[in-house]
């Protein structure tokens, strides 16, 4: 009750609100990306599975961060804090991929790299799918 | 109320603009993003390097991956609708959406048990090669959140139903999107790209 | 307003007068009491990691002697040492006396709050914080012992207990350093969030101390960085208990993974545990030259830039491990940069102190130590951050001196130069100067002498985690073992110093004169209340009207002017 005059100002950010989107729409687009993505690898075309695959999930990624989450509603530092995080962790790819990738060095390998299988599972057994 | 009113003055302020809880949530966000991000980061590195990754990942169940993507695409549908009840100050409606979306994940994670449980009868162990070492712990950390997130809500549920800390409402479901994301990437990472 | 806030601190007084012993003090959800939590946990852990040094430092100078108070130092003895030394000084004495700790008592009395904005989750956090603690302690006492691999934990050393002879050790000490950070994100969550939502009216951005400034950017530095070693600890627990290979090069893994999962977060790590310090820093100098700090937006500038270029330099710890060389130049290049920012701070230090009215009291001393020691630390990282030069280099004493040069400053000179600064706030008594002196000098002293000469053994060839150097002739000579027993005897007397602390610590706790509200007349909010302060802080929050750094402003009686002063 004393922190009425705080919950005002938590009132007008929620204000904010009121502008709730169809989340019903928005739902339906999600799940019409979901059945492209698992159809793109169908045609067999590894370009298109890529895109399909990866290219709508950052789309659905978005779709959820932006209504459902209402990323742009928050004020601006949580999207630079969220593109924050998320380049740093390309930092961390840049900067380790090229030793984890790769396969030798002028006096090292990693025999079971160039060999190129782990080992498989134990054999007789089948898949069930 | 008694619970308010022993809650500090400072919880109530909101200098930057957005109320505590929901800061806080995204700041728990932001250290979960790169939680996940080392995780997947070092799994993507492991996959483009190695093409025999490609042909073990044949060997997961794009279907039922398929399937849990739709029942947290739906939970997440459910999580917000709460949400928007909450809003509008209607703590028993916030409460059962809350309800179905608890569902959701407990649907969720007795499908990954029943996949899991093929799989590993089939021989693919935690422990057969690196991709199935990803798979399983990048899975299960996730699951772990899933089930975390479950409890969490159950908690805020029961509270929102009698119309108190509705707030919390819009903080649980945030977290619940945040690991709708991630499994969003998921899905493509360990289950479709072949 | 007034009638309101007077209400609700008589509501908490109502509440909380029925608090009995244990749950006040054990139990409690103030800040001021979790601080000291953490602080007298951190420092009891200080006296265990500084008796492991003793011991270690003793085989060293004089090897194969039993060392009083342990005995015969085997090598597994020696390497758990090493081990639990480092890991200990830094998750368990340097992060919970300067984040926690002084994040704790700081943040809400500086930005004039009644509390942390999430109290319960605060006293959750040092709850599993001491679980920690306590998980460590078992690490010691299982089957095979302490884990002995090095704080860097890498693998396989770490992931096979066919190597690391402590199969279980290796995994109970993994869930202490997990379950260490759970603690600090919590924490941190609950730093950030206050100190940006919890100011009190009138208090901008630019009119936050910069100590608290410095432990909010640490505290996300931490959060942005502890993911991936997060995901890589479980993968390590993983491999070293459920057969996974993810670090292991037979089985399709690389141990190269591990080291830049760990370093990644290894190397933001320094930057967390050095802002606080820094912070620490920028209050006591201000108060003891009573001028304004030279550059406020630069130094608060500066080190959020460190804190962002703090993320592109971690491969410097890996020059030699087998890395791309091309990523050596390139982390080379970043290493050099990210010593300019630091090195700008101390040069607003500097600025900030010239023509100063300068009260060389026991703070003030620790704070131009901190100064004078950084620096020498920062310099010889410029070797080390040579990939050249640290081919040469790497895994010798050099480094272990040039890090103590860092890491020293910041865990015992800034938690020195903080606690004698705040104790009349924190405990409402004066502390003894003349004992403080002493302290100072003994400690600053014997400190030098104990690592100037590892920089010099450490480039005659020293190498690192070596339990008896009599096995390896050419550092057999006997300037190098001269140099190395100078080195131990210093640190006994310094340990020793320490004496002099504690007992004018407790003294000064019992019998000290009482503390004025206002002992040092600083401008800072948290010097307008009562000393201690009581529960919830003031009985009516204050308002601020201007920045903390007015001190010996032109015109004005008083030469501060605190920030909560209508006029």
């Amino acid at each position: 009750m004393a922190d009425h005059a705080a919950h005002d100002h938590a009132h007008e950010a929620h204000g904010e609100h009121t502008h709730h989107p169809d989340y019903v729409k928005i739902w339906g687009v999600l799940l019409v990306l979901l059945v492209i993505s698992v159809a793109g690898p169908f045609l067999e075309i590894q370009v298109i599975t890529l895109i399909t695959a990866f290219g709508i999930a950052i789309v659905k990624a978005y779709l959820v961060v932006k209504n459902f989450m209402h990323i742009n509603v928050a004020a601006k530092l949580v999207t630079y804090l969220v593109l924050t995080m998320l380049l740093f962790m390309l930092l961390f790819f840049a900067g380790t991929a090229p030793d984890v990738m790769e396969s030798h060095g002028s006096n090292w390998e990693k025999p079971d790299w160039i060999a190129g299988t782990a080992h498989p599972p134990a054999a007789g057994h089948e898949e069930s799918h | 109320m008694s619970a308010a009113s022993s809650r500090p003055i400072a919880t109530g302020r909101s200098a930057a603009g957005m109320p505590t809880g929901r800061l806080a949530v995204w700041w728990i966000i932001a250290s979960e993003i790169v939680i996940f991000g080392g995780l997947l980061g070092s799994y993507i590195m492991h996959r483009l390097a190695h093409d025999a990754f490609a042909e073990q990942a044949a060997h997961t169940n794009t279907w039922i991956g398929a399937f849990n993507t739709f029942v947290l695409l739906t939970s997440s549908l459910s999580a917000v609708l709460a949400h928007k009840a909450a809003d509008h100050g209607d703590g028993k409606k916030a409460a059962r959406f809350l309800y179905y979306t608890m569902g959701g994940g407990l649907v969720f994670l007795v499908v990954k048990a029943f996949e899991w449980t093929t799989e590993i009868q089939a021989g693919y162990t935690l422990a057969s090669n690196t991709f199935w070492s990803f798979y399983y712990t990048a899975a299960g950390i996730h699951a772990a959140h899933v089930l975390a997130g479950v409890i969490i809500m159950g908690f805020v549920a029961h509270t929102a139903k009698r119309q108190l800390e509705m707030q919390r409402v819009e903080l649980i479901g945030l977290y619940w999107h945040f690991v709708d994301v991630v499994w969003i990437f998921l899905f493509p990472l360990l289950y479709i790209a072949k | 307003m007034v009638v309101k806030h007077a209400d609700h601190a008589h509501e908490h007084g109502d509440h909380h007068a029925e608090q009995g012993w244990v749950s006040k003090y054990l139990f409690s959800t103030d800040h001021k009491i979790i601080c000291f939590q953490y602080m007298f946990t951190g420092m009891a852990l200080a006296i265990v990691a500084g008796f492991f040094s003793y011991v270690f430092r003793m085989q060293m100078a004089f090897p194969g002697v039993p060392v009083p108070g342990w005995g015969l130092v085997t090598p597994a003895d020696y390497n758990m040492l090493v081990t639990n030394h480092g890991a200990i000084m830094i998750f368990w004495v340097a992060m919970p006396v300067l984040i926690a700790a002084f994040g704790n008592y700081l943040i809400p009395l500086m930005i004039g709050a009644d509390d942390m904005v999430f109290p319960k989750i605060n006293r959750l956090s040092y709850q599993i914080f001491l679980l920690s603690v306590v998980v460590l302690f078992i690490s010691f006492f299982v089957d095979g012992g302490g884990f002995a691999g090095a704080w860097t934990m890498y693998p396989p050393l770490m992931a096979k207990a066919e190597y690391s002879l402590t199969g279980t050790g290796s995994s109970v000490f993994l869930l202490a350093i997990a379950l260490e950070f759970v603690a600090f994100l919590l924490g941190g969550i609950n730093f950030v969030t206050t100190a940006m939502n919890a100011r009190a009216p009138g208090m901008k951005l630019y009119d936050i101390p910069i100590v608290v400034w410095m432990i909010v950017i640490a505290s996300i530095l931490f959060m942005a960085s502890v993911g991936p070693l997060i995901a890589g600890a479980v993968m390590m627990l993983f491999d070293q208990q459920l057969g996974t290979a993810f670090f292991d090069p037979n089985r399709g893994g690389d141990p190269i993974l591990w080291q830049h999962l760990f370093w990644f977060f290894g190397h933001p790590e320094v930057y967390v545990v050095l802002l606080p310090a820094i912070g620490i820093t920028a209050e006591i100098i201000t108060v003891f030259s009573r001028k304004k700090l030279f550059a406020y937006k630069t130094v608060l500038n500066t080190a959020i830039g460190t804190g962002i270029l703090s993320f592109t330099v971690w491969a410097h710890h890996q020059f030699i491990a087998g890395i791309d060389p091309r990523m050596a130049n390139i982390f080379t290049i970043t290493t050099l940069i990210i010593s300019i920012p630091i090195a700008e701070m101390m040069f607003v230090y500097i600025a900030t102190l010239y023509g100063g009215s300068i009260t060389l009291n026991t703070p003030m001393l620790w704070a131009l130590g901190f100064i004078g020691t950084f620096l020498i630390g920062g310099v010889t990282g410029i070797f080390l951050g040579a990939s050249g030069a640290d081919i040469y280099l790497h895994d010798t004493y050099f480094v272990l001196a040039h890090f103590h040069y860092t890491f020293f400053p910041i865990a015992i000179i800034g938690t020195y130069a903080g606690l004698t600064y705040w104790f009349p706030k924190m405990f409402g008594k004066e502390m003894n100067d003349t004992l403080g002196k002493i302290h100072f000098w003994g400690t600053f002293i014997a400190f030098n002498c104990i690592f100037i000469p590892l920089f010099f053994t450490g480039m005659l060839g020293d190498h690192r985690r070596i339990f008896d150097y009599t096995n390896f002739p050419e550092l057999t000579t006997p300037m190098l073992e001269n140099l190395r027993a100078f080195a131990t005897i210093s640190l006994v007397v310094m340990l020793g110093f320490q004496l002099v602390f504690f007992y004018n610590f407790v003294t000064s706790l019992l019998w000290g004169k009482k503390a004025d509200v206002n002992p040092w007349r600083a401008n800072t909010l948290e010097w307008t209340t009562a000393s201690p302060p009581p529960h919830g802080n003031w009985a009516e929050l204050p308002t601020v009207y201007r920045g903390p750094y007015e001190y010996s402003v032109p015109g004005r009686k008083d030469d501060f002017w605190p920030q909560d002063a209508k006029s």
